[in-house]
């Protein structure tokens, strides 16, 4: 009797810590700032949570070292990725009268209402990274990354590279995107040119090792190739795993031109030790051109800013990019 | 041996039929489209190491997690008679707790590896048993009761690291996911065999697959001839908690990083799909791993299949869709009543035209 009751009250145990791991995670909005001072600038941001991917948590993090409050401001943040909870949120910073509002909002849509009332308290509104669907007159400026341009830079630098013919393995991001979109944008025109040769081209969703399988299947397929570009480092790494089973030479000096977006810092260090030749940024740093334009450093002149990204060639990367660019650890 | 192919003749495979004609029908499809689609060859990889590769390499070697969680999972349909949807992100927590280990120490070595390896066992382990509790004490249908963590399990795993992608990087890790020097077959394919051992071990020596069996088909009969029920349904999570550990250590020792959203991305579903080309009934009852282990690589061949034909991104999903379509509904009960019926009645007819000559 006694060892049943124990073994019941081990199942009840673990059941209560595994609900306690979970409830840690899912906490987390509506960090207030401490007292508020006279001088500072108000800013509440509303953004998606720091799990999301690196390049959140490099922008979440970037938004937190401008918008400090060594640099005379006051920040309040909330986090999350569904719709609703960042309209309340959003509410709640208006109720609060912070002076201006920071937003990345999860969908493009349900936004009217609160920036109305945004604009009737006289708080002034700022989007990053993601626009919203409603009219200019009700924000500031969009600081947002010109993901088709991105697909540019990177597909202009392949050309630069001259070499005698282009057989490209295109690993794309998750269908229907927006860095998928604009990525293979700009290749996708030079396979319709006829410029080069697309081998194959494949969705791997962002998965590692999705596009590790697809390079493998190019690999005992037997077709010749001499370029990977894989819309992000994850993927670019599980190509670069797939080149390395086979014994296929990669990066400065190697038969296989290897091509990754997003910058993140073991990515810049792949690049660095030649292993790979070009990493293209996606920018999550737009906290400083915001914060210029509140203190009147920098005036807008079109109410969509464009976030200024640089592609990073292995040849002449330098630390300080790493240090600089380069997103996480 | 003769008794043997006597029976299999008189009797078919069973429950083997339909994922070995699955995969007869891929191979052959796959010869006429290309015939050396299967030839293996040996190369010399950029580790120094000379291995073996081709497609049926690939085959074998990439459906390693999906066969290791397909055995766990037949264990929990069979016991349950419902479905563990939250492997994929316990896989990536339980990843993320191997990371979080190899990444404490100074260095990276064989004892590290191994504490990290048992100390995700324990963590697989421990929300293995959080979800078998809610189905064997609280009775909650196994798919609501593991939507929990399905829905949480990823972000769980991101907090255990903080960082989105950590990275490590070791010759031992290297050798987990890839090659072990002088050793030319995939070690994930090794570790495959080895999980398969254990569980063939496991059901010899114990009744476990007798007990599951029993409390699968019918729960209070087997808690009145003295079995356990409870207790079985909530070993059958935590078994599968093991194999989510091995299947998650697989897959960051691949390429040496976790990414929390995409680690064994929807594997859960295929998990569940091999179960069912296995032949094994998702309604829980009498079951067969070597099933399950065959339906893994019979998702994996055609996925490979479908790759190698160069299929556009957009319409492989469509593609796979349409033949396991065929493939579960040929596994259906009806069909099979229907096919059953059909041979009988030639069987009969043949009998009355022997008996009619015979006249």
């Amino acid at each position: 009797m006694t060892k049943k009751k124990f073994g019941s009250l081990l199942l009840v145990a673990s059941l209560v810590t595994t609900l306690l791991f979970s409830a840690c995670t899912t906490g987390g909005a509506g960090n207030a700032g401490g007292s508020s001072s006279k001088g500072t600038i108000k800013v509440g941001v509303v953004n998606n949570p720091p799990s999301e991917s690196g390049y959140r948590e490099a922008n979440v993090k970037d938004m937190e070292a401008v918008f400090s409050a060594a640099n005379g401001y006051e920040l309040k943040t909330a986090y999350s990725l569904k719709n609703d909870e960042q309209l309340q949120a959003a509410q709640g910073f208006i109720t609060e009268g912070v002076d201006y509002l920071l937003i990345s909002a999860a969908e493009t849509t349900g936004w009217d209402e609160v920036l109305k009332k945004a604009k009737e308290a006289g708080i002034k509104v700022f989007l990053f990274d993601r626009m919203i669907d409603v009219d200019e007159s009700l924000y500031e400026a969009a600081v947002v990354s010109d993901m088709s341009k991105e697909g540019e830079t990177a597909v202009n630098w392949l050309l630069a590279q001259n070499l005698d013919e282009y057989n490209v393995i295109h690993i794309q991001g998750a269908m229907g995107s927006d860095a998928q979109i604009g990525r293979t944008g700009a290749l996708d025109a030079q396979f319709a040119s006829g410029k080069m040769n697309k081998v194959v081209q494949q969705t791997a969703t962002w998965d590692e090792a999705e596009a590790k399988k697809i390079v493998e299947s190019v690999i005992n397929s037997g077709d010749d190739f001499n370029v990977i570009y894989a819309e992000n480092d994850g993927m670019a790494k599980g190509a670069v795993a797939a080149l390395d089973e086979a014994g296929i030479s990669h990066g400065i000096n190697g038969k296989v031109v290897v091509m990754g977006f997003d910058c993140n810092k073991w990515a810049l260090r792949e690049l660095k030790a030649g292993n790979w030749n070009y990493d293209g940024q996606c920018s999550p740093f737009q906290a400083q051109i915001i914060s210029d334009i509140i203190q009147g450093k920098k005036t807008v002149t079109s109410k969509k800013i464009i976030n200024e990204e640089k592609g990073f060639d292995a040849k002449t990367l330098t630390d300080d990019d790493i240090n600089t660019y380069g997103l996480g650890e | 041996m003769k008794d043997n192919l006597k029976r299999i003749f008189k009797g078919g495979l069973g429950q083997l039929t339909i994922p070995l004609i699955a995969i007869a029908l891929l191979v052959i499809f796959n010869l006429i489209r290309d015939p050396s689609f299967f030839s293996i060859e040996l190369t010399l990889n950029n580790n120094g190491n000379t291995v073996l590769s081709g497609n049926l390499i690939s085959i074998i070697n990439g459906a390693s997690e999906l066969a290791v969680l397909a055995m766990g999972m037949t264990l929990v349909t069979a016991a349950c008679g419902g479905q563990d949807i939250s492997v994929g992100a316990a896989a990536a927590i339980a990843g993320s707790a191997f990371v979080k280990i190899l990444k404490s120490g100074p260095s990276i070595n064989i004892g590290t590896v191994i504490m990290a390896f048992l100390f995700a066992c324990v963590v697989a382990m421990l929300f293995g048993s959080f979800n078998g509790t809610l189905v064997s004490v609280f009775k909650i249908q196994p798919m609501i009761a593991t939507l929990i963590l399905y829905t949480c399990g990823r972000s769980i795993a991101y907090w255990i690291n903080g960082g989105a992608t950590p990275t490590v990087s070791s010759p031992i890790i290297t050798a987990i996911g890839g090659f072990i020097p002088g050793v030319p077959i995939p070690t994930p394919v090794l570790i495959v065999i080895g999980v398969a051992l254990v569980f063939v071990l496991v059901f010899h020596f114990t009744s476990l697959g007798l007990f599951t069996q029993s409390v699968g088909i019918n729960g209070s009969a087997a808690r009145l001839n003295g079995i356990n029920s409870t207790f079985i349904k909530l070993l059958s999570f935590i078994i599968l908690g093991l194999c989510v550990a091995v299947a998650g250590t697989i897959g960051v020792s691949r390429l040496g990083l976790i990414n929390h959203e995409t680690l064994l991305l929807d594997i859960e579903m295929d998990a569940i799909l091999a179960v069912a080309i296995g032949g094994n009934n998702l309604g829980g009852g009498k079951f067969k791993i070597s099933g399950s282990i065959i339906g893994a690589y019979v998702i994996q061949m055609l996925t490979i299949t479908l790759y190698a034909m160069k299929v556009p991104s957009t319409d492989v999903k469509a593609y796979k869709a349409i033949v396991i379509i065929i493939l579960v509904v040929i596994g259906s009960p009806v069909i099979k009543s229907k096919f059953q019926k059909f041979m009988n009645k030639i069987k009969s007819n043949r009998q009355r035209v022997s008996v009619k000559g015979a006249e």
